[in-house]
């Protein structure tokens, strides 16, 4: 029996997210005996052709060229599964999507003629069929093994879509917003880092992108009670998730 | 041999980032050679205008997965160096261990799983620990290690949460780094046994004629702290970066690359090594004494040996920064924006990073420069890669873009970093 070709693909991203499979170390061997790693150049200079059992894909798409090259992976993978905020939201690059691109173009090179880059920096859903979006910024290793492994035996990813808030309060940890008054996103945020900001006093600030069916209008006026300027505000629900429908909407309705 | 021909990668391997190289020939003469960059620009310097200084260290650590706490670091020392904060020495020292731990994960990664397989004939070290196991082990248990140590005192070891403008959230206790002690001497013990096992590869004779580049402190091996020297003179603070060193746009190319007054230098261990070997630990100054590496080493081949001796030394810095640790009595210091120029700089693991960020009264960033070691670096690659593709012209096709590849693996780029950074094709005509 052949062993299922595992395929990983880069687009415009801190190479974080596939580090993290990396970073699975003595998993990742047992991993590797039971895949092909049919593509992964941060990893390998082999390649095995396609089709794929399992595409994970980092990077959001900001050039015309990764949005045909998208395309063409998804006809070749069988299951395609989005890997961090970049691949799931458009990633911190996404900022630009809000301002001029050519400003960002100018302000960085001196030869902005040199640069060829698409006015938005896009998540993987909007140009092609996802099968499943792993979040995080970067993405936990424990989640992505439990995807893959999932994925390879044909069974539904056991990852919680609950809040921040509901990983704090499982762990016991005092609440920082009520407690110590300091502005938190956990009630909003995609569970998944284990509560990590507030375990470090300090408030999440939001590396996950939005839960499922958040309610971030009510949990503004505890902000500006805790004393956060309206842009203050904004500057928070804009980071590495501020193209995700309900953070953006914190924005554009202000 | 074929008069005129391309030897082309149209997407390196085993480097951090997307980059390609060409390497053209006529005859024994090399037309051109290029490290192209095509990992698309994500725009770092624009989106920081605008957003408050207390952000920047979260927002910087995503320009890499690899080296968070480099881009972190460069952007506390720029900004608490213009804010006029004074960090308490034991928070200094704190910073250091966590860097010490980034160091180690990747030096780790580099030497087992990107660049030895080079030497070994290996797509991978996933091929390579089928054949010898216990090697891979030792690579990924000392990755851990790193790991580990990143996660205790950064949150996580990708994108550390912990890292403030001031200092940090929150400090670890004693007792909680104590846990890092056993960890840390069997890394350090498997630090000694890769440098012996590195320094057996065979290496091609290779000799970088360049200015060499990196950060020195009185004392101790450079890291987190530093002024900028050469081994050609240059001396000078970090706020005097922009007077020697020049960022050009080429055409082939989303990174920019640096000139050091016009003329070509390198970052990285190599230069570390050749400038600071006299501060390093007694542990790692003996034992790279042992394997027989002079100082200077100018042989880019062998900088997976210089690696390694950095590698004992984080293990063994990180030992006696926990065994000095007192707890601070707050993990931060408040840091009020003053209107201005700050200017910091760092040794991530493959060179030094300069960070330039000018800010209002309100703490708002107006402009920010963000110069990464591989693109700093970048033409020092090429000129090496010219040098390399012309003493082996008559080698075929296939064994000559092998040696390309890894005559740039040598340098570890980090192209996601660089990008605002490569393409290696070998042409022959």
């Amino acid at each position: 029996m052949s062993t299922p070709k595992l395929a990983v693909w880069k687009f415009a991203s801190c190479d974080g997210c596939q580090l993290s499979l990396l970073d699975l170390e003595d998993d990742l061997l047992m991993l590797t005996g039971k895949v092909t790693l049919a593509e992964f150049r941060e990893a390998t200079s082999g390649v095995v052709e396609g089709p794929y059992d399992l595409s994970l894909v980092e990077g959001s798409v900001t050039t015309a060229h990764d949005a045909e090259r998208i395309q063409e992976i998804r006809r070749a993978s069988k299951a395609l599964v989005t890997i961090g905020a970049c691949a799931t939201s458009g990633g911190i690059q996404a900022l630009k999507n809000f301002g001029d691109v050519e400003r960002f173009v100018a302000a960085v090179y001196a030869s902005p003629e040199y640069i060829s880059t698409l006015a938005t920096s896009t998540a993987i859903a909007d140009h092609v069929q996802v099968d499943f979006e792993l979040r995080g910024c970067p993405v936990n290793k424990h989640q992505l093994l439990e995807v893959v492994t999932a994925f390879l035996h044909g069974r539904k990813p056991g990852i919680a879509s609950t809040s921040v808030c509901e990983e704090c309060k499982a762990r016991g940890i005092v609440c920082v917003s009520v407690a110590h008054g300091t502005p938190c996103l956990g009630p909003v945020t995609h569970a998944g880092c284990g509560a990590l900001c507030p375990a470090y006093n300090r408030g999440c600030f939001g590396c996950f992108g939005p839960k499922e069916t958040p309610n971030t209008a009510a949990l503004l006026p505890l902000l500006r009670d805790q004393g956060l300027q309206q842009a203050e505000i904004e500057r928070l629900f804009q980071t590495f998730n501020a193209t995700a429908e309900p953070f953006r909407k914190v924005v554009e309705h202000a | 041999m074929p008069e005129r021909r391309t030897i082309t990668t149209d997407y390196l391997a085993r480097v951090e980032g997307e980059g390609a190289m060409t390497v053209r020939l006529d005859g024994g003469e090399v037309e051109h050679v290029e490290l192209r960059i095509f990992e698309p620009p994500r725009f770092f310097e624009a989106l920081l205008q605008g957003r408050d200084f207390r952000e920047a260290p979260d927002i910087t650590a995503r320009i890499c997965g690899i080296c968070p706490v480099a881009y972190q670091t460069s952007a506390v020392n720029a900004l608490e160096s213009l804010c006029g904060a004074e960090i308490p020495e034991p928070v200094r020292e704190l910073r250091r261990l966590l860097y010490c731990g980034e160091w180690i994960e990747s030096h780790a990664l580099h030497v087992y799983m990107l660049h030895a397989p080079d030497f070994l004939g290996y797509e991978s070290a996933v091929e390579l620990a089928r054949d010898a196991p216990e090697a891979v082990q030792r690579g990924l248990a000392l990755k851990r290690t790193g790991n580990e140590l990143m996660t205790l005192v950064g949150g996580r070891e990708i994108h550390p949460i912990n890292v403030r403008v001031g200092g940090f959230y929150r400090a670890p206790t004693k007792r909680e780094l104590r846990t890092m002690v056993d960890p840390l001497e069997r890394a350090r013990e498997a630090a000694l046994e890769t440098l012996r096992w590195t320094a057996t590869l065979e290496f091609p004779e290779r000799r970088v004629e360049c200015e060499l580049v990196s950060l020195q402190q009185p004392g101790e091996y450079p890291i987190e702290r530093g002024r900028i020297v050469s081994d050609r003179g240059l001396d000078i603070a970090p706020k005097e970066y922009e007077e020697h060193f020049v960022e050009e746009h080429v055409e082939r190319s989303t990174a920019l690359h640096s000139r050091l007054d016009g003329g070509t230098y390198l970052l990285g261990p190599l230069a570390r090594y050749a400038l600071n070997a006299g501060s390093l630990s007694p542990l790692a100054r003996e034992s790279a004494k042992e394997v027989g590496l002079e100082v200077p080493c100018l042989n880019p081949f062998r900088s997976i040996v210089v690696r390694s001796v950095e590698l004992v030394y984080a293990c063994d810095e990180a030992l006696r920064l926990i065994e000095g640790y007192e707890e601070p009595d707050r993990p931060f210091v408040e840091v009020e924006p003053v209107a201005g120029t700050g200017f910091g700089v760092s040794e991530a693991p493959r060179g030094m990073l300069y960070h330039r960020y000018r800010i209002a009264a309100d703490g708002t960033i107006e402009e920010a420069k963000i110069v990464p070691p591989t693109s700093q670096n970048q033409r020092a690659i090429e000129d090496d890669l010219r040098d390399v593709a012309a003493r082996n012209a008559t080698l075929a096709d296939d064994e000559l873009r092998a040696l390309c590849e890894q005559t740039i693996r040598n340098y570890d780029p980090c192209i996601s970093c660089a990008t605002h950074f490569l393409d290696l094709q070998v042409e022959r005509r």
